[in-house]
């Protein structure tokens, strides 16, 4: 039987890493990441997994270390956060090249610099480009699911690629929530045992990984890991639908709240999705008819689902926890691009928030709501909430 | 390199999953000058394929005596040292721009 267990979010991630049990995890900490490895570290210790775990001297030697066992032929995790990020980021691009299903926890940190601790998404947004899948969460359970979701789903032979399953740094890895925890033998038989497709080990099959890939061929295995990214997405219902069927809860692309007959839409992703919600149950209280959309996959982007969502809507905003220098934000000029189709095109909305771990209030969302409500939206415009002037 | 595999035919990952393959892959593809001989001139002496650094030039033996073979372009990086060896400047070093389509 489930059971349900009031733990940070660190802990939640711990305990699915647990249940999958890969057979590397190696990983060097770093804030707001580090609980995630320490909860793991314990059970390594207590010998409640079969993980060899690596304490390696830095992030770029952590994913080089997985790299290695994932072609080895091993089931590997790590996970990191901001700073930690962008000193793998190397070998984050090589891991999703080599094709290896890595799962790393992101536990979303602003990067530096200045120098901050606390939550923004700008660590995910640097690795966008990478060939990774990258999931969204917005509270304990999700991070604790699509963590599972994300084995499952990388592990596929037509997939075949890394994941990074993105939670709050402090709001979701350190605040306490109660979230429900699937069975051991649940979990287990849901992911299955990992059977590499080549592996360094095996002798009898001798292979090459990393030889120097000129312009005769990089091109082509370019071209491959687009298809294995269009692949993950039609594979993602079918692992949806799988996980429903285990769990009781079934996930999508895009979470949507309240948008069947909304006219005006927000689109946030993780954590602020929560205060959002809140926001909307007010403004719908109040007889505005608002929804929300929270994208749980951002990578392969759900460029359809977002088509059919907002085609034919009055007003939608969107908020970015990052920003994109000299361009515009990184959610938004996806789904900007994702309408140029669409026959009736929604006025548009762009909004920065939360950098730094700002904290982000329903007065704010409730700002961005109220440009909506007045046209006052421009399409070619940034604006931002909390933002002193 | 209209020889080479496309997308759908290759193993994925760059990965190699064949030992002993190296021989298969050629290496002269980012040579940006060519050596072209005039076998008039050529007075089978045997320097360029003697000073050759990547045996990319065939000789054969005729007799008692060794015969000029040919110059293959797979493994020839285009260094021009068979031009500069050949004491009857048989070889020229012509740009790749004018093999470009070939």
């Amino acid at each position: 039987m489930p059971v349900k267990l009031t733990v940070t979010g660190a802990h939640a991630v711990a305990q699915a890493m647990r249940q999958i049990n890969p057979d590397v995890v190696a990983a060097y900490p770093i804030t707001p990441q580090t609980p995630v490895v320490e909860y793991y570290a314990t059970f390594v210790a207590d010998g409640m997994v079969d993980t060899i775990l690596v304490p390696v001297e830095s992030e770029h030697s952590a994913m080089s270390a997985v790299v290695g066992a994932a072609a080895a032929g091993a089931r590997t995790m790590t996970a990191t956060a901001a700073n930690g990020l962008a000193l793998m980021i190397e070998i984050v691009y090589i891991a999703a090249s080599y094709r290896l299903p890595i799962i790393m926890p992101l536990v979303n940190r602003a990067l530096s610099g200045p120098l901050n601790i606390h939550c923004d998404h700008s660590d995910a947004m640097l690795a966008r480009d990478s060939g990774w899948i990258q999931f969204f969460t917005e509270n304990h359970q999700e991070a604790y699911d699509f963590t599972i979701i994300a084995t499952k789903l990388a592990e596929k032979e037509n997939v075949l690629l890394p994941a990074m399953v993105n939670l709050d740094g402090f709001i979701t890895s350190h605040g306490v929530e109660s979230f429900e925890m699937l069975d051991d033998e649940v979990v287990k038989e849901f992911v299955g045992t990992w059977n590499p497709k080549y592996s360094l080990l095996d002798t009898e099959n001798p292979v090459t990984f990393g030889p120097v890939d000129l312009f005769d061929y990089y091109f082509e295995h370019h071209r491959q890991q687009e298809e294995a990214m269009n692949n993950a997405y039609e594979e993602l219902p079918k692992v949806f639908e799988e996980f429903a069927k285990i769990s009781g809860r079934k996930y999508d692309f895009l979470d949507l709240y309240k948008t069947d007959d909304a006219d005006y839409i927000m689109v946030v992703m993780n954590s602020t999705a929560s205060t959002a919600k809140y926001v909307v149950d007010e403004l719908r209280e109040e007889g505005k008819k608002v929804g929300l959309i929270k994208p749980q996959v951002f990578t392969p982007f759900p460029k359809k689902e977002f088509q059919k969502a907002l085609n034919g809507r009055k007003g939608v905003v969107i908020l970015d926890r990052a920003m994109s220098f000299g361009k515009e934000a990184p959610l938004y000029s996806l789904i900007k691009s994702a309408l140029y189709e669409v026959p009736s095109r929604p006025k548009l909305g762009s909004y920065i928030y939360g950098l730094g771990g700002r904290n982000t209030s329903p007065k704010m969302i409730r700002q961005a709501f109220e440009d909506a409500f007045n046209d006052n939206l421009v399409a070619d415009e940034q604006r931002y909430l909390g933002l002193r002037e | 390199m209209s020889n080479l595999k496309g997308w759908k035919e290759i193993p994925i990952g760059g990965v190699i999953d064949k030992p002993a393959t190296s021989r298969l892959y050629k290496t002269g593809e980012w040579r940006v000058s060519r050596p072209v001989i005039d076998r008039e001139v050529c007075i089978n002496c045997m320097q360029c394929w003697l000073y050759c650094p990547d045996m990319s030039i065939e000789g054969s033996i005729e007799g008692k005596r060794m015969k000029l073979g040919e110059f293959k372009m797979e493994y020839c990086k285009g260094c021009g040292v068979c031009a500069a060896v050949c004491p009857v400047n048989a070889i020229v070093m012509k740009p790749e721009s004018e093999f470009i389509d070939e």
